[in-house]
């Protein structure tokens, strides 16, 4: 039974994993490039939903929109001040560019907010459900978080295979120049890549904070670093690798953390990840792509 | 256009950096150096950065010491506190400029890291050497003109497990601990050796690093059966374990170190959920006296927000080390070397009693002598704990 809740609290950080990887995920698929900055995204979008729900008093879910609003403008901000101009450069220069940014973020939001913590307040707390005889107690919270990352898949997974925009993004992500020649506007996929990414970021950042009240202007870094190796885990560049990826993290964090050490939990995590890139280099569920020579 | 915006945003992060590192040099240099009619007092601290809470307290609190000082119309000091953040390099670039500057006497740094750092070339120097919160018991072993205002890290888990054992707040305690931080384990390893002696059972110990301090299994604490939880940590992560064990609707006692200090005044804390915790503090600025008051209302005034025990440290030190002239006999035209031989002799016998302490002296090493208090929280304020 103790091993069934920490499994549950397994699955609910590694939904909060897999949406963050996706951002990651979606970006490295249509334009192949590791955005570093997606961390501090999340970070920004913490203190946007503290501030509207703090401040401002507003209630969740127009804190949420907000969030999402301010995340994903900033997403295709960033994307078009900093990315774009170095579309023909060396992945490299994209790479530290990204590096740059983060940096940027981190200190504009030092800056800005200062250093002391700021405490999220509680807004999903509506108590328990009990199972088997009181044994099993499940949180609302938890099953919130788990849904919303279910239903965040099942949309993108539909609206990537099903509509236009969709088809527009996969036709990217195949070839770049020969979706511009079928008359795809590159340019604007990949601003909506951005956007989706960033918005998703500021729904992961309400839900790791509504877990995690502590908000500083690091927040984002470790979650960001542990959800970009769930997207490598998954297969980076697919949708359904990224959940997958999460979920495997977040579950083997938990249960490392628990049954093994506490102080090992990272170096556990990451030999998972080292294990399965030796055996199978595009991870779980990345497609074999063949280098001509 | 697209150059024009690449150019802004480099411009944009050469500022954000420049804000950074220029943040806290003060470069009013408005003294006139050795034998002039000021007493200069140096120091660094993290002014920006992750750590700046802890300089910006030190700073200010220091400030409205020197100016009460400065307003007797006796002895005159000059204060000039730079910038470190938290980082030992940046110290050293500092001690440099202090030196410059013609620094008189010190307040060394304001953590433990920089005060590591810099220490040995004060003492080098011969120049008396204070640090108001630097609490690692190393620092003061870098010689005998290093001195301390705040506890040490062990001394607090001693009085933790003494109060413990003594109030009967339960017997089996569990630890978190985090592995990374030397102020963590150094309190931690000091209370476990002490509650063997006082008969209290340490029925576990989390251990947890900064890479991983977010999911916390508050659940082990409770199957063993914990009646008190021990937090030898900063509030930041006090605040995450707290709200892990309410979480799961467990109420133990939380027992607290200085490091709690700054809890209640976080931005958008509910303060019920810290109802009943204990911690150790040697100030608390809703002590009733009349010196915590008026340093309180000076300090709100100055920041807008309620001074912890850091700008209280950092108050006592620059008052300490005006007794300590002020009773040697010190003017302001002696040189350094004269000046910090009065301050070696006099702290021999001071007996200061400041806002973190009553009746304070310093023994051979360097180590303040005071008792450490035990507060209480009870409806959002601190209440000196029987």
């Amino acid at each position: 039974m103790k091993f069934l809740s920490y499994l549950i609290s397994g699955i609910r950080l590694g939904s909060i994993y897999a949406i963050i990887a996706l951002g990651y995920t979606m970006v490295y698929g249509i334009a192949k490039m590791l955005n570093f900055a997606h961390g501090d995204v999340i970070m920004i979008g913490a203190y946007v939903a503290f501030f509207a729900l703090y401040r401002a008093g507003f209630p969740l879910v127009a804190a949420l929109l907000a969030s999402v609003a301010v995340c994903t403008i900033l997403g295709i901000t960033i994307e078009k001040l900093a990315y774009k101009p170095l579309r023909s450069a060396t992945s490299l220069a994209v790479l530290i560019t990204a590096i740059g940014v983060s940096y940027f973020l981190q200190n504009a939001a030092l800056l800005l907010w200062g250093s002391t913590s700021k405490i999220f307040p509680t807004i999903l707390d509506y108590g328990f459900i009990e199972l088997f005889g009181g044994e099993l107690k499940i949180s609302y919270q938890i099953l919130i978080t788990i849904a919303t990352c279910i239903v965040i898949m099942v949309c993108l997974t539909l609206f990537v295979n099903k509509t236009r925009m969709g088809k527009a993004m996969r036709a990217c992500s195949e070839d770049k120049d020969a979706a511009r020649l079928m008359g795809i506007n590159v340019n604007s996929v990949i601003s909506l890549t951005f956007a989706i990414g960033s918005g998703l970021a500021a729904v992961a950042s309400v839900l790791l904070c509504a877990t995690y009240p502590t908000v500083t202007p690091t927040l984002g870094s470790m979650p960001g670093i542990k959800a970009f190796t769930a997207a490598v885990l998954g297969g980076i560049g697919s949708i359904p690798g990224a959940f997958l990826g999460g979920l495997l993290l977040g579950i083997i964090e938990v249960i490392a953390k628990v049954y093994i050490s506490s102080e090992l939990t990272d170096a556990i995590v990451f030999s998972v990840l080292v294990l399965v890139l030796l055996f199978k280099p595009t991870g779980l569920l990345g497609r074999k792509t063949s280098e001509k020579v | 256009m697209k150059k024009l915006l690449v150019v802004l945003l480099s411009v944009l992060c050469v500022l954000s950096l420049a804000g950074c590192s220029g943040g806290g040099s003060g470069d009013d240099n408005t003294g006139t150096g050795d034998g002039g009619t000021v007493v200069k007092i140096g120091g660094s601290g993290p002014l920006t950065g992750p750590a700046a809470q802890y300089g910006i307290a030190v700073k200010t609190g220091a400030e409205i010491a020197v100016e009460e000082i400065n307003a007797l119309g006796g002895l005159q000091f000059e204060l000039n506190i730079l910038d470190d953040e938290h980082d030992g390099e940046k110290a050293v670039n500092c001690y440099a400029q202090l030196t410059d500057w013609g620094m008189d006497v010190s307040m060394l740094c304001v953590t433990t890291g920089p005060s590591l750092a810099v220490a040995d070339m004060y003492q080098e120097d011969g120049v008396f050497a204070m640090t108001p919160s630097g609490s690692s018991p190393d620092i003061i072993a870098k010689g005998d003109h290093i001195f301390r205002m705040c506890f040490a890290d062990p001394e607090q888990g001693v009085a933790a497990a003494d109060y413990m054992a003594e109030k009967g707040l339960g017997t089996k305690v569990f630890i978190f601990t985090k592995s990374d931080d030397e102020y963590s384990t150094g309190v931690a390893a000091s209370f476990k050796n002490e509650a063997a002696a006082k008969g209290l059972e340490v029925v576990g110990e989390y251990l947890f690093t900064s890479d991983n301090a977010t999911d916390f299994p508050a659940a082990q604490a409770q199957e063993a059966g914990a009646e008190i939880v021990f937090l030898p940590l900063y509030y930041e992560d006090d605040t995450k374990i707290i709200k892990a064990c309410q979480d799961l609707g467990y109420n133990p006692v939380f027992f607290g170190v200085d490091g709690f200090d700054g809890a209640l005044e976080q931005e958008g804390v509910d303060v019920a959920m810290f109802e009943g915790v204990y911690y150790l503090t040697p100030f608390a600025y809703s002590a009733p006296d009349e010196a915590t008051q008026s340093f309180t209302a000076k300090f709100n005034a100055k920041l807008g927000n309620n001074p912890n025990q850091f700008a209280a440290d950092g108050y006592d030190v620059v008052y300490a080390i005006y007794n300590a002239l002020t009773a040697g006999g010190a003017t302001a035209d002696m040189t350094t070397e004269e000046l910090n031989a009065i301050m070696m002799e006099q702290f021999k016998t001071l007996n200061y009693s400041g806002l973190t302490g009553e009746g304070m002296t310093w023994d051979a090493s360097g180590a303040v002598v005071k008792a450490p208090l035990v507060f209480r929280i009870e409806s959002g304020a601190l209440v000196a704990a029987d």
